[in-house]
């Protein structure tokens, strides 16, 4: 049993202690906001918050979430609208979307700790997280307005 | 101001058109009975669509629903993958009917082709073949909505007016939604009877304001992917595969698997035997209560496989043999002039072999399918290109008539090609079948690096003839690569029609003697489309091959290019030589032309927007390429910049002329993705083979680029053009000229010149 609190809910979860959190997530919970994408903490996917600081939920295992809380793309913003949700979508940044779940909790994270980060800092943040699709650049101009308003 | 929001329109360029007289010619005489026009009439003129399996539908009736408050439900029969059709579609219908695109609702086709027409999502089609059928949609309804309203006002139809989702006139106005009854009940009029919007009164199409239909669901973690779809009582399953295309399970040891908690069951998948289409490879799955049980007993699975007949493929000995092969002379698929006469009588010559290895697309969501096995049938939730494909083939494979199959298309976390093989579709359902549950078969990215229909590799050999005074008098190119034919037939070791024809045959210099010729190669694994598929190599080498021949020439670059392609001219195809069955992506040539002077003016376009010639620091330098794919035309002017050994691209031109632009944001935003994709194929994608099986497995030792060093400012330049010059591709012709871009600015910033992709991040 593991206690926790996911999306501000707190609950006990009967799985595998060993499970990494991102099947915890999606398969035990019915969470399939965050994504697999790699499995190997290489891709950034599957990111989430814990206790405020991004991490990979392909890495992290439900033992190590013991009594901490658990934020998801679904708990970012109880209306979705995070700025950075609407940065995200004031430059129309996704193209298929699929990693950029994962975009949005990484950028969200390093704007919580450094609200006016360098552009050299938002590149170096940013670099788990893989867009196959490219939109790179926008999530750049992205994690910028949501950080500068401009 | 943003910065790729700065430059949007490319000085126009006129077309060389085909002459449409014959279309234009009354069409205002068609006019019957309860429909009256405003605006104009556009012709309608052929395209490649018509051709595709189930062809193209234009009945709003399919399309169309409306709901007493006016909701205008809209269908998207083709598939999402990150291009934005499953908007632009529904877009397009919307302008044209006069609805109100806040109170527009979009639902995805499930697939049924001779419902909807063609949906298979690739070739860069869905806009270019299905835009003047969503313009027919939404006309229909518009019409349909003013007759009704003049049979209810007692007036003619002529005075009614439909405008932003109601009927009007004088005073009097019938929002759709207390229309919709009567309206579509009225007969559907026919192209010639509708009155189609004049491109001055569009209020969507062309305006790249409209955002895409998901953007606030991918936000917010709600937008439904393969692998977000849940049934009560479903199962996880994952598998382990033959390592070897071809190879199958000898034996194996499940005990330990079947032992450990919450597996349901281990399965032997049935083997394959190239040429296996997109049917499963075989191998073991495991069936269990979560993914994670699912992946923990595969591990324990013991299996002993039998490699099969192309266990000692490798990939590093197959290179050479390639390269060995491009030095002679090869099938000839086109002769124009006397290319022997030439070379024999040249006062010099000069040849290149540029090579490409093997890639994955590695979508960003991998293969996964969810399959409900019941006595009513099989019903299937999947991220899929081609919904019917995947239908009929899972049918074929259990058994089934496809009218017991019904498949639904979630978003797809990207495709690239790789999405239109459903053999992960295939395995969920056989796998449903045997456990009598719903399963989801989830690809993990090692599954998926390891288990692709792989882009070709190859190696291409072009020469040139010169004469005294540096001019080219002659060309010889040999493409030397395994086809994807053998995934299909048995193979004959040459490249088909398709392939030819992606930057081969079609080679657009206005050189006098030409031999294009295909060399032997045989497939050892299996081989697919990627992104542009061999437009990927063919640009590559004619692209690199330019930048070498200046410089061996002493010619600037841009020259180079210019010298090449000549005087802007329509390329008549029988007269230089092109073989009979020569392949213009399905589309009627004379529609669709090579057009030289669009393919010199994107070029010329980037070039300038970059300030090619500007004098840059050490160490430093611009490249150019241009390529004609998908009837599109697209040239990149890359400035490169090695930074402490490593690679960058801090500037990125990009000039496109995909005829008329609907959604310009969207096109804007595939360009873009297209050099990042591009970047990657020059500097990361390799997939090498050892003993016939591929060596990569995961981001580890098959990456991309990254956010740390991609084309830091990419500018798109769309080449405007009215609804009269045909809309062409745009998810894949952006890809073939960023790699020689990026080669030949490489070139000028170090003097290095590169003929392998990839060729790394660092020199
Ligand atoms: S799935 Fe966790 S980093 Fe890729
Ligand atoms: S939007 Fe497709 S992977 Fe990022």
């Amino acid at each position: 049993m593991t206690r926790l609190t996911v999306n501000g809910e707190s609950m006990e979860l009967d799985a595998d202690p060993l499970m990494p959190l991102l099947w915890a997530l999606r398969d035990v919970l019915t969470l399939p906001g965050t994504k697999y994408g790699c499995g190997i903490g290489l891709c950034g996917a599957c990111t989430v918050h814990v206790d405020g600081k991004a991490e990979r939920a392909c890495l992290v295992r439900l033992s190590e979430v013991e009594g901490k809380s658990v934020t998801t793309i679904e708990g970012l913003d109880p209306n979705g609208d995070h700025r950075v949700q609407q940065a995200w979508r004031d430059l129309n940044v996704p193209q298929c979307g699929f990693c950029q779940s994962g975009q949005i909790m990484q950028a969200a994270a390093l704007l919580a700790e450094n609200p006016k980060p360098s552009d050299d800092e938002i590149l170096a943040s940013m670099a788990g997280n893989v867009c196959r699709c490219g939109c790179y650049q926008r999530i750049v101009e992205a994690v910028r307005l949501a950080s500068t308003g401009s | 101001m943003l910065k790729y929001l700065e430059t949007v329109d490319a000085p126009a360029l006129s077309v060389i058109k085909p002459s449409r007289r014959g279309f234009l010619a009354g069409s205002a005489a068609f006019m019957l009975g309860v429909y009256a026009t405003r605006g104009e009439a556009f012709p309608k003129w052929p395209t490649g669509g018509e051709q595709m399996p189930h062809g193209l539908r234009d009945d709003p009736l399919i399309f169309v629903s409306i709901d007493s408050d006016g909701t205008v439900t809209l269908v998207a029969h083709r598939s999402e993958m990150g291009t934005g059709s499953r908007t632009s579609l529904p877009m397009i219908m919307a302008d044209e009917m006069e609805a109100d695109w806040d109170r527009v609702k979009i639902v995805q086709a499930e697939g049924d082709e001779p419902k909807y027409g063609n949906q298979d999502t690739d070739g860069s089609r869905s806009l270019r073949h299905h835009i003047q059928a969503a313009r027919k949609i939404g006309g229909s309804v518009r019409h349909m909505m003013q007759a009704a309203a003049a049979q209810e006002w007692g007036v003619d139809a002529g005075e009614v007016t439909v405008t932003n989702h109601a009927a009007r006139h004088g005073d009097k106005m019938m929002d759709f939604g207390d229309l919709a009854e009567a309206a579509m009940a009225l007969p559907v009029p026919t192209h010639e009877e509708i009155a189609y919007k004049s491109e001055d009164e569009f209020r969507y199409v062309g305006k790249g304001e409209v955002q895409i239909y998901d953007l606030h669901d991918i936000t917010t973690g709600k937008a439904v992917y393969g692998a977000d779809v849940s049934l009560p009582g479903m199962k996880y399953a994952v598998a382990v595969r033959p390592p070897v295309v071809g190879g199958k399970v000898v034996s194996f040891d499940a005990s330990e698997a079947l032992a450990m908690p919450g597996v349901v069951g281990v399965y032997e998948l049935p083997h394959s035997i190239p040429p296996a289409k997109f049917a499963p490879l075989g191998g073991v799955a495991v069936v269990a209560d979560t993914t994670w049980a699912a992946l923990q007993a595969r591990d324990q699975i013991k299996i002993e496989w039998d490699d099969g007949p192309h266990g000692d493929y490798s990939s590093g000995p197959f290179m050479e043999e390639m390269k060995a092969t491009a030095l002679d002379k090869g099938k000839v698929l086109r002769k124009q002039g006397d290319p022997d006469a030439a070379f024999a009588n040249a006062a010099r010559t000069f040849g290149q072999t540029y090579t490409q290895d093997h890639m994955a697309h590695i979508p960003m969501e991998p293969p996964v399918a969810l399959a409900n096995y019941t006595a009513d049938g099989l019903e299937i939730w999947a991220p899929v290109q081609s919904p019917y494909a995947a239908r009929t083939d899972t049918a074929a494979a259990l058994g089934l008539d496809p009218e017991q199959v019904r498949v639904n298309v979630t978003l797809l976390g990207g495709g690239f090609g790789r999405k239109s093989k459903a053999d992960y579709v295939t395995e969920a359902a056989l796998l449903s079948r045997e456990v009598g549950a719903p399963v989801r078969m989830q690809w993990t990215r090692d599954d998926d690096v390891r288990h692709c229909f792989y882009h070709t590799t190859s190696a291409e050999r072009i020469e040139v003839a010169l004469d005294d005074a540096g001019k080219v008098t002659g060309w010889r190119h040999n493409s030397v690569a395994p086809s994807i034919l053998s995934t299909f037939a048995p193979d004959g070791g040459h490249q088909f029609m398709i392939e030819n024809g992606m930057g081969h045959v079609d080679m657009p210099f206005a050189i006098p003697n030409v031999s294009v010729e295909n060399g032997q190669a045989f497939a050892h694994t299996r081989i697919g489309w990627f992104r542009a598929v061999s437009n990927v190599p063919r640009a590559w080498a004619i692209g690199s091959f330019v930048g070498d021949l200046a410089a061996e020439l002493g010619k600037d670059q841009r020259e180079m290019w210019l010298e090449l392609i000549g005087a802007p001219r329509q390329v008549d195809p029988a007269a230089e030589g092109y073989p009979e069955d020569f392949w213009n992506y399905g589309e009627v040539y004379d529609e669709f032309p090579i057009d030289t002077g669009r393919l010199a003016h994107v070029l010329n376009v980037a070039a300038d927007a970059i300030g090619y010639g500007k004098a840059l620091p050490e160490g430093e330098g611009i490249g150019l390429a241009v390529h004609r794919s998908f009837v599109s035309y697209v040239a990149c002017a890359a400035h490169v910049k090695v930074v402490d050994g490593k690679i960058t691209v801090p500037e990125m031109h990009m000039a496109i002329d995909c005829g008329f632009a609907a959604n310009p944001e969207r096109i804007r935003s595939q360009i873009e993705g297209a050099t990042v994709m591009g970047m990657t194929v020059a500097l990361h994608s390799s997939i090498t083979f050892e003993n016939g099986a591929p060596q990569q497995h995961n981001y580890n030792d098959y990456d991309v680029v990254r956010s740390d060093n991609f084309p830091g400012k990419v500018i798109t330049h769309i080449v405007p053009h009215g609804f009269d010059t045909h809309a062409t591709g745009v998810g894949e012709p952006g890809v073939p000229p960023v790699a020689p871009a990026i080669a030949n600015g490489l070139f000028v910033a170090t003097g290095q010149r590169k003929r392998a992709l990839p060729f790394g991040e660092t020199v």
